[in-house]
C-alpha cells in the first residue's frame, strides 16, 4: 500500500507570553490510500494540533519547528501558503467538530458544496450546482434538490454534518481529515454519519485520518490506532493488536479508564496525574514518565520509537 | 392539600419520587390572521409516569430532542407542568409554581448538577462562594458556620481546601465538576439531578467523578437521578434507565437488562449504535431517519412509528401502552414480546 500521507519527525511549537509551549514532537506515520487511521488522546494531548498543522492551518503563534509531512509526492511543511491553499479542499480536506459553527449561516448549503466545485474543479455555476445536489444526495440527505436551498439553521446537527462531509469530498481529495466529526451528535446519528464516511472513503480509496477522544469510536471505524499523549504518539498500531495487546503504559491506562468493555464502575481505573507542563524548559525525554509505574533509570535518558512488534511501534523502554 | 411544612424523612427504600402522568406542552405562537383558534403545541413530554427509590440511581437516555431535559426542569421544579404529578415523599409538588418553589423549604432537598461547571458557575465567583451561595439562600446558614459547611461540602468531594479561592478559570475540569457537585450536595438535598455531569471530561478524569458520585450517594443517602447521552456510564452507575422517545417513556428496567436485552425495538437500535470496542457493531439494527415532529403529534400513533424497523399498520393507529414485564421491566410496544 502506497502511502497518501506520510509524515515524518513533525514538530510544532507555538510561542506565548508564558512560554514556548512544545506541542508536538517528533510525530511519525502514514496513511495509504483507502485506510482509515485514528488519532486517539486526551484533551491537550495534540489531535488537533496535528491537524492544523498538517493543513497549514496553525495561527500566527504556532510554527513548524522541523520534519516532513508529504502527501502524494508534495512536502506540505515546504509549500507555500498559495500552494498550501490549492492542496486544501481539493487534495486534502477537513471536515471539524460543531458543522453548524462550520458552516457559513448566511449562504444555503447547496451554493457553499457548489463554491468548492467552483474553485477547485472550475465548474460552471450550472454544473457546480448539479454538481453539489448530486453531493447532497450521496450523502444521503433527502429530496436534495429542494434541500440545497436551505441554510444551516434549518438542518439538525447531524444533517449539518452531512454537508460538511458533502464539501469535504465534493473534489474527490486524497486525504480526508475528520476532527471529533461526532462529537455532539446522538450515537445514532453518529452511527449514520461514519457510515458515510465509511462508504465515500471505500468508493472514492481516500485516506481518512479520524481523530477522537472515544477508544471505542476508533476500534470500530479504523484499521489502526495512534495513541497520543502530550504531543508524541506513544503507539502506533493495528487495532485488534493495539486492543489486545497494548504494550504502551499509557494506552493500557487509557484503556483501563474507558468504560466500554468494563463490567463494573469499580473496575476502572483513573490515569494518576496530569498532563506536563509543555512550556516548562526542562520537559523529560518521555513526557509520561511522571505519571507512569513503570519508569526506569533509562527513561530519562532518551527517548526513541521502535517496531516492537509487526505494524506495532511504540516509544517506551520497558513495555508492558 | 398543599402543606408548606417539608416533608418528614421516610424510612430508607420507600419511593422518594412519584411522577405520574407527567405532561409539557409548550404553545407555538403562530400570529396573524390565519392563526384561528387553535394553537400548535409542542409535546415536549407527554404522559410520563415512573419512580424513584430512595437511595436509588434512575438513568434517563434518549436522543436530543426526546424531553430529557424538559422532564428534568419538571422534577426539579424549574418550570410548571402542563398536566400530571410529582409527589416529592409525602407531599405533591406539581400544583406549586415554581417561582413559590424557589423559596419553598423543600428547595434545598431537590438539587441539580449541571453539565459543565464552567458555564454554569458564576465566573465572578471563588469555589467557595459557588458552593456558599445555596447555603445561605436556602438554609440562612452565615458567618463560621457557613465556612465549616462549605469546607466539609468541598472535603466530602475531594476539593482541597486552598482550591476554595480560585475563580472557576483557574480550575481544571475535574475541579470544576468537583466544585458544581459540592455546591448541589452543601445543603444535603434527598434527590440530585445529574444532568451529564460527565460529558465534558476526558476519560481519566471521568472515572474519578464517576467514583465520587458513587462513594457520596452511599455517605449521604441521596437518590440520584443520571441524565446522559452515554449508555456505557449509565449501565455502569445506574440501578434502573428509562428510555425516552420524542417525549414519551418507552422502556423502563434495570439497566444491566435494558442494555443486554432490550424489549423496545427503539431501545435496540440505541444500544446497537454504541460504538463496542470488539467491532462487533450490529449493523442491522441501524436506525435511519430523524425522529418525528414533537408538534401536535398523532395520540393515536406511536411516535416511533415510521422509524421503527417492525413496526406495521396496527402502530399507525393504536398507541402502545407502557406495558409491564417479567423482572421489573416494561416496555411500550405491540410488540415487545417477539425476538429482535
Amino acid at each position: 500500500m502506497s502511502a497518501v500521507l506520510d509524515v515524518s519527525d513533525f514538530s510544532v511549537e507555538f510561542r506565548t507570553r508564558s512560554g514556548i509551549v512544545r506541542a508536538l514532537d517528533r510525530v511519525a506515520f502514514t496513511v495509504g490510500r483507502g485506510e482509515t487511521m485514528a488519532l486517539v488522546g486526551e484533551s491537550g494531548s495534540g489531535k488537533s494540533v496535528t491537524a492544523y498543522a498538517l493543513l497549514g492551518l496553525l495561527d500566527a503563534a504556532g510554527k513548524i519547528t522541523q520534519g516532513r509531512a508529504v502527501l502524494e509526492g508534495v512536502d506540505l511543511t515546504a509549500a507555500s501558503p498559495g500552494e498550501l491553499a490549492r492542496i486544501r479542499g481539493k487534495r486534502a480536506a477537513m471536515i471539524f467538530q460543531n458543522p453548524r459553527a462550520a458552516l457559513n449561516p448566511i449562504r444555503p448549503i447547496g451554493q457553499q458544496i457548489a463554491d468548492v466545485l467552483r474553485r477547485h474543479a472550475g465548474l460552471s455555476k450550472r454544473d457546480a450546482m448539479a454538481g453539489a445536489i448530486d453531493m447532497l444526495r450521496q450523502v444521503g440527505i433527502p429530496d436534495p434538490a429542494r434541500r440545497a436551498s436551505a441554510y444551516p439553521f434549518e438542518l439538525s446537527g447531524g444533517m449539518c454534518q452531512r454537508v460538511m462531509i458533502a464539501i469535504a469530498v465534493a473534489t474527490r481529495p486524497a486525504l480526508l481529515i475528520a476532527d471529533e466529526p461526532t462529537t455532539g451528535l446522538d450515537v445514532t446519528t453518529q452511527a449514520v454519519v461514519m457510515d458515510i464516511v465509511a462508504k465515500l472513503a471505500s468508493e472514492t480509496g481516500m485516506a481518512t485520518i479520524l481523530i477522537t477522544h472515544d477508544l471505542a469510536l476508533a476500534a470500530e471505524r479504523s484499521a489502526r490506532i495512534a495513541v497520543m499523549h502530550a504531543g508524541h504518539i506513544v503507539e502506533d498500531a493495528a487495532t485488534k493488536t493495539l486492543l489486545a495487546n497494548p504494550r504502551h503504559p499509557y494506552t493500557r491506562r487509557l484503556l483501563a479508564a474507558t468504560p466500554t468493555a468494563a463490567g463494573a464502575l469499580s473496575a476502572l481505573r483513573s490515569i494518576p496525574g496530569n498532563l506536563p507542563d509543555l512550556r516548562r524548559d526542562d520537559l523529560p525525554p518521555c513526557r509520561f514518565a511522571a505519571r507512569c509505574d513503570r519508569r526506569l533509570p533509562g527513561c530519562d535518558a532518551g527517548l526513541v520509537w521502535r517496531d516492537i512488534a509487526p505494524a506495532q511501534r511504540i516509544a517506551c523502554w520497558n513495555p508492558t | 392539600m398543599i402543606g408548606n411544612d417539608p416533608t418528614p424523612p421516610g424510612a430508607a427504600g420507600s419511593t422518594l419520587l412519584d411522577v405520574a402522568e407527567l405532561s409539557k406542552r409548550f404553545p407555538l405562537r403562530r400570529g396573524g390572521f390565519f392563526g384561528g383558534g387553535h394553537t400548535p403545541m409542542v409535546h415536549a413530554v407527554d404522559d410520563v409516569s415512573f419512580t424513584l427509590a430512595r437511595g436509588e440511581t434512575l438513568g434517563l437516555v434518549g436522543e436530543s430532542g426526546c424531553g430529557k431535559s424538559t422532564l428534568v426542569r419538571l422534577i426539579t421544579r424549574l418550570t410548571d407542568p402542563s398536566s400530571g404529578s410529582i409527589r416529592f415523599g409525602q407531599r405533591e409538588l406539581a400544583a406549586l409554581p415554581a417561582k413559590a418553589f424557589a423559596r419553598d423549604a423543600d428547595r434545598a432537598r431537590i438539587q441539580i448538577v449541571f453539565q459543565d461547571a464552567g458555564e454554569s458557575i458564576n465566573p465572578r465567583f471563588t469555589a467557595a462562594d459557588a458552593i456558599a451561595d445555596p447555603l445561605r439562600k436556602l438554609k440562612g446558614v452565615t458567618g463560621a458556620d457557613l465556612k465549616a459547611k462549605v469546607e466539609e461540602a468541598a472535603a466530602l468531594c475531594g476539593l482541597p481546601l486552598e482550591l476554595l479561592d480560585r475563580f472557576p478559570h483557574q480550575l481544571s475540569g475535574g475541579q470544576r465538576a468537583r466544585v458544581g457537585i459540592a455546591r448541589a450536595i452543601a445543603t444535603r438535598p434527598d434527590l440530585l439531578v445529574l444532568d451529564e455531569p460527565t460529558a465534558a471530561l476526558d476519560v481519566s478524569v471521568q472515572v474519578t467523578i464517576l467514583q465520587l458520585l458513587v462513594t457520596l450517594r452511599e455517605t449521604l443517602g441521596m437518590s440520584y437521578v443520571f441524565v446522559s447521552h452515554d449508555l456505557n456510564v449509565v449501565r455502569l452507575l445506574c440501578d434502573r434507565v428509562v428510555v425516552m422517545y420524542l417525549g414519551r417513556i418507552v422502556e423502563v428496567g434495570p439497566a444491566s437488562q435494558v442494555f443486554a436485552n432490550p424489549l423496545h425495538p427503539y431501545t435496540r437500535g440505541l444500544v446497537a449504535a454504541v460504538p463496542r470496542l470488539d467491532g462487533l457493531r450490529d449493523d442491522a439494527l441501524r436506525l435511519a431517519g430523524d425522529p418525528r415532529s414533537p408538534i401536535d403529534p398523532d395520540p393515536n400513533a406511536c411516535r416511533f412509528h415510521g422509524r421503527c424497523p417492525i413496526g406495521t399498520d396496527r402502530c399507525g393507529t393504536e398507541m402502545p401502552a407502557l406495558r409491564r414485564f417479567a423482572g421489573g421491566r416494561q416496555a411500550a410496544c405491540h410488540y415487545a414480546e417477539e425476538p429482535p
